[in-house]
């Protein structure tokens, strides 16, 4: 019998709870990089290249250096002696980036030079004052022409490939090699039904609202740098920043301070982070340097960017006899920090849910005269699950067989888990999974048979009505450091302060995720006291003394397991004193309970001690109990030993304007598997606004070049951003999973949306033109390109 | 991001903003809700050396009727078009184009005037005020003329507007039986195609029909062959025909990301019939 | 260099003054000179929202206006959005519905979705849409979005 009149909190996990961020938030009280104004401030402006390949013949800067309020002037050459190159952090040879181009310029937009002036206006006006003189070269454009090119981006890569690989049947997994094509071709030749499709997955533009902003202070007295950035992991900018000028880790504090979204392009460290650094250090005055949405568009890296050919064989029946990629990755001009590793993560997971006995994927990296790419969200398994799912629908239309119908048929089965893929190459196992179960609930969630329905009298009117479905597999919750070149770990602290409130540090780093509320949830419920009286830190290497950051929708997976490792190493030493506290009862710390804001034994009567009387006798512990040391604040590092797998079903319906060809998303259902959900109103909206995303890919966006290499759609006045009137409601259903890669069984879910909307409405569009007889689109579903298809004007 | 250096100056006047231009010497622009301008300004696309802020000028702003004829000032915001109560009754096709364009912030700034003096190919109301036979009043040094939508639009940007001058109203009869119908640019908000009709119906048929399209060719400007098979038509079921061939009328076509000369050659002749439709049924 | 020019205006019911440069965009104003950082920059083509301010009662993108154009002028950021340390109804719906994630565009946003209801007390779930088509949000997919906007809008009707 526990007492009654002892008030219980409610349990915060698994609720939905408004966010601890908003309220500084909706008021325009959260500090973004361009907020922040150390006494002193200079600004720096970059002068880009505006030709997309040549050799620098003349930079004269005497006009910007006369020019009012201009301090000094930087060019490549001398900030190379300071910085040097830009490290990759990929085992492949990489070449040599430098933060301003020394002799030769590989893509509008490359920084050449910068001015650092009194004021942002003053440094503008000093920046387009420095002329620069190109012997231009002829820009490679066209990936899947690179290798054929005589004119290389970078001498010492021939054929401009960056990385040549192969995964899969036949591969020797040490040398990334095809040795054996001989199961891959009997499997090809004696399939009964082959279908075959080039597919493009388009260059995209990550687009955070904020874009890119750094403020540096180099303190020469204390030789001591701090760097405040718009970043996905301040720790590992401190390590790149500290390596480039020949700094100790200890002489750098790196500061994510609000950032305004990131999406994958925010976590390698750039030129310009260096380049304001080093001129900080050079003058020993802060410098700020905030990027127009102009450079955004050129010198903030690219996404996506991959054409694959798939093959896929089959029999009669619908079973999955074999499937081939051929990859064209391109690169742009650089590597970034892993973007070399990405071709590699979407040929490890083409095989997707399926049980394919065998997959070959061959990936070629090429170097282009465009801006580097590098990871956006999704990184590769976007890529990965749309070429897989457009070629299963197609397979399924050859088939004339239901697309659930196939796709079930050809599910790896529960009781077949864990699963070592074929397309893996041994390195991919699936945790678990229950695909079926979610296939079916996105069929319920969707109405399916209504909405087959509801296209069929559409389409008897004569309208073009579409429905889609995809499947994914993903991975996420990285890692193990053997998977992560920069280490898979996480790392939190939990301090308990004097009055018992609670001071967490995470090296998650959180811009968007809510990181705040869900952490502080999950230690509400551990220590029984208010979330209000948690604080959550982040972002601030000074305060949070190590980790790797938020990307790959891992902080939940990796950074709330090592909180609770944290939390519970504080727990067990509040037991004890509380036990101590209690004497001369002889009570088991092991026993001991967090609730209701007291520490209580679990029998009757209870003995209670409050939270905040126990926090402030382990800072003044008189007697100091016998194997107890004062204070209750411990830390943890943590990795899992595997990745997380996660799955999902999405349906969609699309309606095509048959004069106009302009598609209209009409309906978008997500089932998705992302394990137990701390918050599920944040969890709702990762998946809201990556459904936002794979949407804008399917439909809307692209980056486009022109054969000089010069961007086309770089502005949003061309650039098709999806807005308020473009998507509809998204209807979402969860199925959960257990993983058991952490004591939570969360698998992340941040980019899941993004995984499987974009092969869902190609899908639905496809069907939607299947009575015209078309059996792909490219993307953006462009107006133009499906007025085409529906036959107007001729040709597909 | 950041413009040039320029020098500003606020007229409360038009005599003082033509004085302004004059003392300027081919250096001052004139400033209104600033979207067509500061745009171009900030990718230093567009220099100016003065800025004349013609925006509070209290003659250059309004909406009356006077008879038939509606007179609109010049730097009226197109959110006041949109909401204006006189132009949903009796010329509903210049609220709705002016309710069309960009979004709401841009609408609460950018002006008719400004509009139609910048004549950005893929802009929304050039095309309405040459279906309507809009008359501009420019008001300059010399003094005042007028010139007709029709005439005032010439080449991509270029209008028949001097330098030293402004346009300070434009007028046009009320129009009921009048439409437009815009294919939109998904990212700018402007017309991909754009096709302002204004019908007279007697009976069932067609009196007299002016139509104007925008987005698809350097300027504003009319279809008369479509006009001409317009005439004399029973609508809306000759909609369709008359409008077969419209957009092979144009002797130059815009080709961009968005589409090609032949999709908007296309486009044109939809939204011309579109356009049709809609303006007869309010007949 | 041009002469400065002193500009005078009434930013969330307060008075200020300033002697600035004639091309200081009016968003630098507050930004810079002012100090209500609250107010953000996102784009350079007027296309983003996230400068959205009330000018004279109407919305407006404080990227595209100069800080001269508004001399004379009322100018209401988020920063006055508040009343008596009392959250807005917007601000309100915006907290209960997760209507942000990284908060970037949101001050624009909230403006914006006030403009909206001063013109449209009751507004459709289109009409919403709509009136925030000039506002770019890449973190929500807009229908949390949407649903805070609904969610002051009741809460602002008439009893």
């Amino acid at each position: 019998m526990t007492s009654s009149t002892r008030p219980l909190l409610p349990k915060f996990v698994g609720e939905r709870i408004k966010r601890r961020e908003d309220p500084r938030l909706i008021q325009g009280l959260g500090t973004y990089v361009d907020d922040l104004k150390p006494a002193g401030l200079l600004h720096v402006a970059f002068k880009r290249s505006d030709i997309a390949h040549g050799e620098i013949r003349r930079l004269d800067t005497a006009a910007a250096e006369a020019m009012p309020g201009v301090e000094r002037v930087v060019a490549g050459p001398e900030l190379a002696e300071i910085v040097g190159s830009i490290p990759v952090a990929t085992a492949y040879p990489a070449p040599e980036h430098f933060p301003l181009a020394v002799h030769r310029v590989r893509h509008v937009g490359e920084p050449v030079a910068l001015v650092v002036a009194s004021d942002r206006y003053s440094a503008r006006d000093a920046a387009d004052a420095i002329v620069i003189e190109y012997d231009e070269l002829p820009a490679v454009v066209d990936a899947e022409t690179a290798e054929q090119n005589d004119t290389l981006v970078h001498e010492g890569f021939a054929n401009n490939i960056a990385v040549r690989a192969a995964l899969g049947t036949g591969v020797d997994p040490e040398t990334q090699q095809p040795v054996d094509d001989s199961a891959i071709e009997s499997a090809f030749a004696s399939a009964d039904v082959v279908v075959s499709q080039r597919m493009v997955n388009q260059r995209l533009a990550p687009t955070p609202i904020e874009p890119r902003g750094v403020v540096a202070h180099y303190e020469p007295g204390r030789e001591y740098l701090t760097i405040w950035s718009s970043t996905q992991n301040p720790h590992l900018l401190r390590t790149r920043i500290a390596q480039a000028l020949d700094l100790g880790e200890h002489q750098v504090r790196a500061v994510a301070p609000e950032v305004g979204g990131g999406f994958g392009c925010k976590i390698s460290t750039y030129g310009e982070e260096h380049a304001v650094a080093a001129v900080s250090k050079l003058l020993g005055q802060p410098v700020k340097w905030i990027e127009d949405r102009s450079e955004a568009f050129v010198a903030t890296s690219h996404g996506r960017d991959m054409i694959g050919t798939v093959d896929i064989a089959a029999t009669r029946g619908g079973d999955i006899t074999a499937l081939r990629l051929r990859l064209v990755a391109d690169m742009g001009a650089y590597e970034m920090l892993i973007s070399a590793l990405l071709p590699t993560f979407t040929a490890a997971l083409v095989g997707g849910v399926y049980n394919i006995p065998i997959v070959r994927s061959e990936i070629t990296q090429v170097f282009t005269n465009k801006t580097p790419t590098d990871a956006y969200r999704g990184a590769g398994r976007p890529e990965s699950q749309y070429f897989l799912e457009r070629a299963v629908d197609m397979l399924a239309r050859e088939l004339e067989m239901d697309p659930a119908e196939l796709r079930r048929r050809n599910f790896f089965q529960p009781d077949e888990f864990p699963v070592t893929t074929v397309a893996g190459g041994g390195l991919i196992t699936y945790d678990s999974g229950d695909y079926e179960r979610t296939l079916e609930v996105a069929l319920k969630t969707a109405g399916w048979n209504e909405l087959i329905a509801e296209r069929d009298a559409a389409r008897a009117e004569g309208r073009l009505v579409g429905v889609g479905l995809s499947y994914y597999v993903e991975v996420c919750g990285a890692g193990p450091s053997f998977l992560i070149p920069m280490g898979g770990w996480e790392h939190a602290s939990v301090t308990v302060e004097r009055g018992g409130k609670i001071t967490a540090t995470t090296g998650s780093s959180p811009h968007g995720q809510g990181h705040e509320t869900t952490f502080s949830q999950m230690l509400a419920d551990h220590f029984g006291v208010p979330m209000e009286d948690i604080a959550i830190v982040h972002g601030d290497t000074a305060i949070v003394k190590q980790g790797i950051g938020t990307w790959g929708s891992r902080s939940q997976a990796v950074g709330g397991t090592v909180l609770m490792l944290a939390a519970e190493k504080v727990s067990e030493k509040m037991r004890r004193f509380a036990a101590a506290m209690m004497a001369p009862e002889e009570v088991a710390p092991d026993g001991l309970v967090f609730a209701g804001g007291e520490i209580v034994t679990n029998d009757s009567p209870a003995i209670a001690r409050g939270f905040a009387e126990v926090a402030d006798f382990a800072h003044v512990p008189v007697p100091l109990p016998v194997g107890l040391s004062p204070g209750l604040s411990e830390e943890a590092f943590w990795e899992p030993e595997g990745v997380t797998y996660p799955f999902g079903c999405h349906i969609s319906m699309i309606e095509i304007d048959r004069e106009t060809g302009e598609p209209r998303l009409l309906k978008m259902v997500a089932v998705d598997d992302c394990g137990n959900v701390i918050n599920p109103l944040i969890v709702d909206g990762q998946i809201h606004g990556g459904l936002a995303q794979g949407i804008g890919q399917a439909m809307f966006e692209e980056l486009v070049y022109d054969d000089q290499g010069q961007p086309v759609s770089a502005s949003f006045l061309e650039y098709v951003m999806p807005r308020a009137t473009d998507l509809p409601r998204f209807e979402l259903e969860r199925t959960v999973t257990p993983t058991p890669l952490n004591p939570m069984g969360a698998k992340g879910v941040g980019e899941a949306g993004t995984i499987g909307s974009t092969p869902c409405v190609v899908n639905a569009a496809v069907d939607a033109l299947a009575p015209l007889g078309v059996r792909h689109v490219d993307m953006p579903l462009k107006p133009e390109r499906l007025w085409r298809l529906i036959g107007n004007g001729g040709g597909a | 991001m950041i413009p040039n250096e320029f020098e500003y100056r606020r007229a409360a006047s038009v005599e003082e903003a033509i004085a302004f231009l004059s003392e300027g010497a081919g250096e001052a622009t004139l400033l209104a809700g600033g979207h067509s301008l500061i745009p171009l300004m900030k990718l230093r696309l567009s220099e100016p050396g003065i800025l004349v802020d013609i925006s509070r000028i209290p003659e250059l702003r309004g909406i009356e009727r006077q008879g038939d004829t509606i007179t609109i000032g010049a730097a009226t915001t197109h959110a006041e078009l949109a909401r204006s109560a006189l132009l949903l009754a009796e010329a509903p096709i210049v609220a709705e184009a002016a309710a069309e364009i960009g979004d709401a912030q841009v609408r609460n700034r950018g002006t008719i005037g400004g509009s139609l003096a910048h004549s950005d190919p893929a802009a929304d109301l050039p095309a309405v005020m040459v279906a309507l036979d809009a008359q501009f009043t420019l008001a300059g040094p010399q003094g005042l003329r007028t010139v007709a939508a029709e005439d005032f639009f010439l080449e991509v940007l270029t209008v028949d507007l001097a330098d030293g001058e402004i346009l300070t109203a434009v007028d046009f009869q009320a129009a009921r039986s009048a439409a437009y119908a815009k294919l939109v640019q998904r990212a700018s908000r402007f017309a991909l195609v754009g096709v302002a009709v204004s019908l007279s119906i007697e009976g069932a048929r067609c009196a007299s029909a002016r139509v104007a399209v925008t987005g698809a060719s350097s300027h504003a400007q009319r279809l008369r062959a479509v006009e001409a098979a317009l005439v004399g038509a029973t609508l809306p079921a000759a909609a369709a025909e008359a409008t077969e061939t419209a957009g092979d009328e144009l002797d130059f076509v815009n080709v961009d990301l968005h589409g090609s000369a032949e999709y908007r050659r296309a486009m044109v002749a939809v939204f011309a019939r579109r356009a049709v439709e809609a303006a007869a049924a309010r007949a | 260099m041009a002469d400065p020019i002193t500009v005078n205006m009434t930013v969330n019911g307060r008075p200020r003054s300033a002697q600035v440069e004639p091309r200081l965009l009016l968003v630098h104003f507050l930004r810079e000179t002012l100090a209500l950082t609250g107010t953000h920059v996102g784009c350079d083509t007027s296309q983003c929202g996230a400068c959205t301010v009330m000018l004279d009662g109407r919305t407006a993108k404080s990227c595209t206006v100069f800080a001269a154009q508004a001399d004379g002028s009322e100018v209401t950021t988020i920063e006055g959005l508040a009343t008596d340390g009392e959250l807005h109804p917007l601000q309100v719906g915006f907290w209960e519905e997760h209507g942000l994630q990284c908060g970037y565009c949101t001050p624009g946003m909230i403006m914006a979705a006030a403009g909206l209801l001063a013109d449209e007390p009751a507004p459709t779930e289109q009409e919403i849409r709509e009136g925030i088509s000039g506002n770019l949000c890449r973190c929500t997919g807009y229908e949390h979005i949407v649903n805070a906007i609904q969610h002051a809008a009741e809460r602002m009707a008439p009893a």
